[in-house]
């Protein structure tokens, strides 16, 4: 008897007058607590379903239950948060009071918003950052803001757009260490996407492997490595095993786009 | 072979239908336009209304009046109104139009030199800033009476003026536009070891064009306005501005004439601005890398 | 764990008051040259004469002499140039917020307000004297409105509706209304294009109102001051007036930067140097 946060039964997705179809047929069901990783080629429509999911655009067919309510609801009832691959963080505010945005919407006192935007500074290390306009900082920290602000109202979901696609791979590693500190302890469920086989089984508890356009799940991989998942993790042979299950998943469904780039890296 | 052909007809069609959109809507404006206009006339002289001003046959024509005047003559005996006003066009046209090329090529050549030395940049920017604060109708006459000494016709002299109003928008635009060149793209020129002369025409410059564009949009109409300026006090009949000094002193015997000029100089400004447009999509259609 | 501080530092006060000199060091410069220039250069190198331009000591001798007229002038004029411009933006303003709030209609009539802006108004101003009288300062208010307005619409609602996609689907996931929406995002992402509009209609206004008074104006004003002058053959009276209109118009550009600056305290170009 599993808690289904987000459930997604047979989606479909449309653009323009019929010549584009995103996404056909899509079903399966997130279970609380999850790590779910989307991945697949360029234009397999993994964003577009992360933001049908999140009611940010809407399906052609289909239904998307969140928390047991209608996506729209559960959007009206702020019941997830989303974080994109540029950090899109407001300039003319600085990095406290980006974090404390989605808290000014939910009218949370002033009080409450300082204590919590502390917490997610020490829980993203940017003490001593309080004051600074996002163009003071390194791309890599603009990204941990906006982390912190995804998170700081404990959303029951969050959705994650490559959120680190646009680092560095030594940067991008320490910032997968910190979101599954951030994940352990604020206990939220995760769809993420992204291009990198390595990150999807790093950060996972299944990844789902997604075809090319029309997207459909083409398959879903298990991560069984043990919580919580260290460094050392990524040396483990049972993780070269799973990325190369991914690898063959991706190949078969026909993504030789995302071979190139993990080859690349 | 085929599905590319059928894939053209709806781009096609589509873009009919946007053209003949965009008519219905200019056709539309220009009906509110009329309809306001008219609609203002008649309910503030049924109500006598005096705020924000007395509404009646001489401070606000009938349209029909207006557009019936270009067709009469202007003086007993004389040629059409719009014969007049055509030929006024004409010749401040043309003091616009060199007033415009002076201005902006002054312009881009000063823009050019401040962005090279940064020290003539920090001295002399604020003075050009300050220049447009000066009320240029207060310097026309001086200008002209003084450029009159050496020979030059009128029109050359109000030219000057135009370009007073013109160099600024430009010499700012260009300044800008020609710092906008990324830091990689002029790495990358360095290691070609680019003199500065050809990093400034191949990447500088072209780099700037948006900007450019933008400010000959601005000064395109300045460069009218200067034109206009420049006419009317220095007591120079055959342009619009001295038309407009004409007709202002006849105004309350025969008000359709002098908003009939004013019909007349605001399409010119237009004009002026729509063949700004009209080269902008023709330069940047041809440098695609330009369409960001 | 210590994180590495890749940020960018921000600058000391030594930094601050070094490259301050350096900025205004040459702009001084010029500006002595250019009293050198005009008391000496053109009268006597280049032989300008009188009626162009009279030499710099007599303009200010003339500008002290009739520095009531002048500045009871200046004040007037100014008061109808601010009085345009407060008209100008502010109606600007509304519409630019009503614009972006329907945008179909905003993106259909935006082609029409460029357009609009490609108008010499000034030819105008004679019509305006009709309406409201020679002397009304309104005639010459409703030109420095009209000159502002176009600018400053076309230019808040660029600033209000080229917010970024993301941003808004950000919103969207706050279930964000409407108002909150401008409030906290379409508002202050406009505000740096809002105050380049405002500088350059400051400037309009000023240029709008002192133009107005050369069509027909009361004699308090200053553009009615400069022609007069001229007519008597005051030139040293009428660059005096001129200098007036400048210094007043320098003024309210001024104040308006000032302005921008405390507004846009967390805008980059404000702080770092631009090259």
């Amino acid at each position: 008897m599993t808690d289904v946060v987000v459930s997604i039964q047979k989606l479909s997705k449309v653009f323009g007058r019929g010549n584009l179809t995103a996404l056909k047929d899509i079903s399966f069901e997130v279970e609380r607590g999850e790590f779910i990783s989307l991945i697949g080629p360029s234009g397999c429509g993994k964003s577009t379903l992360l933001r049908i999911v999140g009611d940010i655009i809407e399906p052609s067919t289909g239904a998307v239950t969140v928390n047991g309510k209608p996506a729209r609801r559960a959007r009206l009832d702020r019941d997830y948060g989303i974080v994109f691959q540029s950090p899109v963080l407001y300039d003319w505010r600085t990095v406290t009071r980006n974090i404390s945005l989605p808290l000014e919407m939910l009218g949370w006192d002033r009080g409450r918003r300082a204590k919590r935007v502390k917490e997610m500074l020490q829980l993203v290390e940017l003490e001593g950052f309080e004051n600074h306009h996002p163009w003071q900082l390194s791309g890599g920290m603009q990204q941990r803001v906006s982390l912190a602000r995804a998170f700081s109202f404990s959303p029951a979901l969050l959705l994650m757009d490559e959120p680190f696609g646009a680092l560095d791979e030594m940067t991008r590693e320490r910032l997968n260490m910190e979101l599954l500190q951030i994940w352990s302890e604020i206990g939220s469920t995760v769809i993420f996407v992204t291009h990198s086989i390595q990150e999807a089984v790093f950060l996972s508890t299944r990844v789902a492997v997604m075809s090319a356009r029309p997207g459909r799940i083409a398959g879903i991989v298990p991560v069984d490595l043990p919580q919580p998942r260290t460094a050392a993790t990524r040396e483990e042979p049972r993780f070269f095993e799973l990325v190369t299950q991914v690898r063959e998943q991706l190949h078969a469904a026909g993504a030789d786009e995302v071979l190139e780039e993990a080859a690349l890296q | 072979m085929s599905a590319i052909a059928l894939q053209r007809q709806p781009a096609r069609a589509a873009a009919v239908r946007r053209v003949v959109g965009r008519a219905t809507l200019f056709l539309l404006v220009l009906a509110a336009l009329w309809g306001l206009w008219e609609g203002y006339r008649w309910l503030w002289m049924r109500e006598g209304w005096t705020w924000p001003f007395v509404v009646d046959d001489i401070t606000l024509p009938p349209l029909q009046n207006i557009f019936g005047a270009l067709f009469e003559p202007a003086r007993v005996n004389g040629p059409l109104l719009i014969t007049l006003l055509w030929h006024s066009a004409l010749f401040t046209a043309r003091e616009a139009a060199v007033g415009f090329a002076i201005g902006a090529s002054v312009g881009f050549a000063l823009g050019v030199v401040l962005a090279h030395f940064n020290v003539l940049q920090r001295g002399l920017l604020p003075y050009i800033v300050a220049s447009q604060t000066i009320p240029i109708i207060a310097i026309a006459p001086m200008v002209v009476v003084g450029l009159g000494s050496y020979n030059i016709s009128a029109w050359l002299r109000v030219a000057v003026i135009a370009a007073y109003l013109t160099f600024f928008p430009v010499t700012v635009n260009t300044l800008r536009g020609l710092h906008s060149a990324e830091p990689r793209a002029l790495e990358l020129m360095h290691s070609y070891a680019a003199s500065r002369w050809a990093v400034l025409w191949k990447l500088r410059v072209p780099a700037a064009l948006p900007y450019l564009f933008s400010a000959f949009k601005v000064a395109a109409t300045a460069s009218v306005v200067g034109a206009i300026i420049g006419e009317a006090p220095s007591s120079i009949p055959d342009g619009l501005g001295g038309a407009i000094i004409n007709f202002n002193q006849y105004y309350s015997l025969q008000p359709a004439n002098l908003w009939a000029t004013n019909v007349v100089a605001a399409c010119l400004g237009i004009f002026f601005f729509v063949s700004v447009v009209v080269v902008e999509k023709l330069v940047v259609r041809r440098a695609p890398e330009h369409l960001a | 764990m210590t994180t590495i501080a890749e940020a960018i530092p921000r600058s000391t006060l030594a930094d601050r008051v070094g490259t301050r000199a350096r900025d205004w060091v040459p702009s001084v410069a010029v500006f002595a040259l250019g009293i050198v220039a005009w008391q000496w250069l053109i009268p006597d190198v280049f032989g300008v004469q009188r009626f162009l331009l009279p030499r710099f000591s007599a303009v200010i001798t003339a500008f002290w002499d009739e520095r009531n007229a002048l500045w009871g002038a200046g004040w007037f004029t100014f008061k109808e140039a601010l009085g345009g411009f407060a008209l100008g933006c502010g109606l600007a303003l509304i519409v630019a917020l009503l614009l972006s709030r329907w945008k179909h209609v905003g993106d259909a009539l935006m082609p029409y307000a460029i357009a609009a802006n490609a108008i010499p108004i000034i030819a105008f101003a004679p019509i305006t004297n009709a309406w409201f009288g020679l002397l009304s300062p309104w005639s010459k208010i409703v030109i420095s409105a009209v000159l502002c307005f176009f600018p400053v619409l076309v230019n808040a609602l660029r600033g209000l509706t080229s917010v970024r996609p993301e941003s808004i689907e950000l919103m969207r996931s706050y279930a964000a209304s409407e108002r909150a929406v401008y409030l906290r995002l379409r508002i202050p992402n406009s505000l740096p294009f809002l105050f380049t509009a405002l500088k350059v209609a400051s400037v309009l206004a000023m240029i709008g109102a002192v133009v107005g008074d050369y069509f027909g104006g009361s004699t308090s004003a200053l553009g009615v001051q400069i022609q007069s002058s001229v007519a008597l053959g005051q030139f040293e009276t009428a660059w005096a007036a001129i200098l007036v209109a400048s210094i007043l118009g320098i003024a309210f550009y001024s104040a308006i930067a000032v302005a921008e600056r405390f507004a846009l305290s967390w805008h980059p170009s404000t702080r770092s140097r631009v090259e």
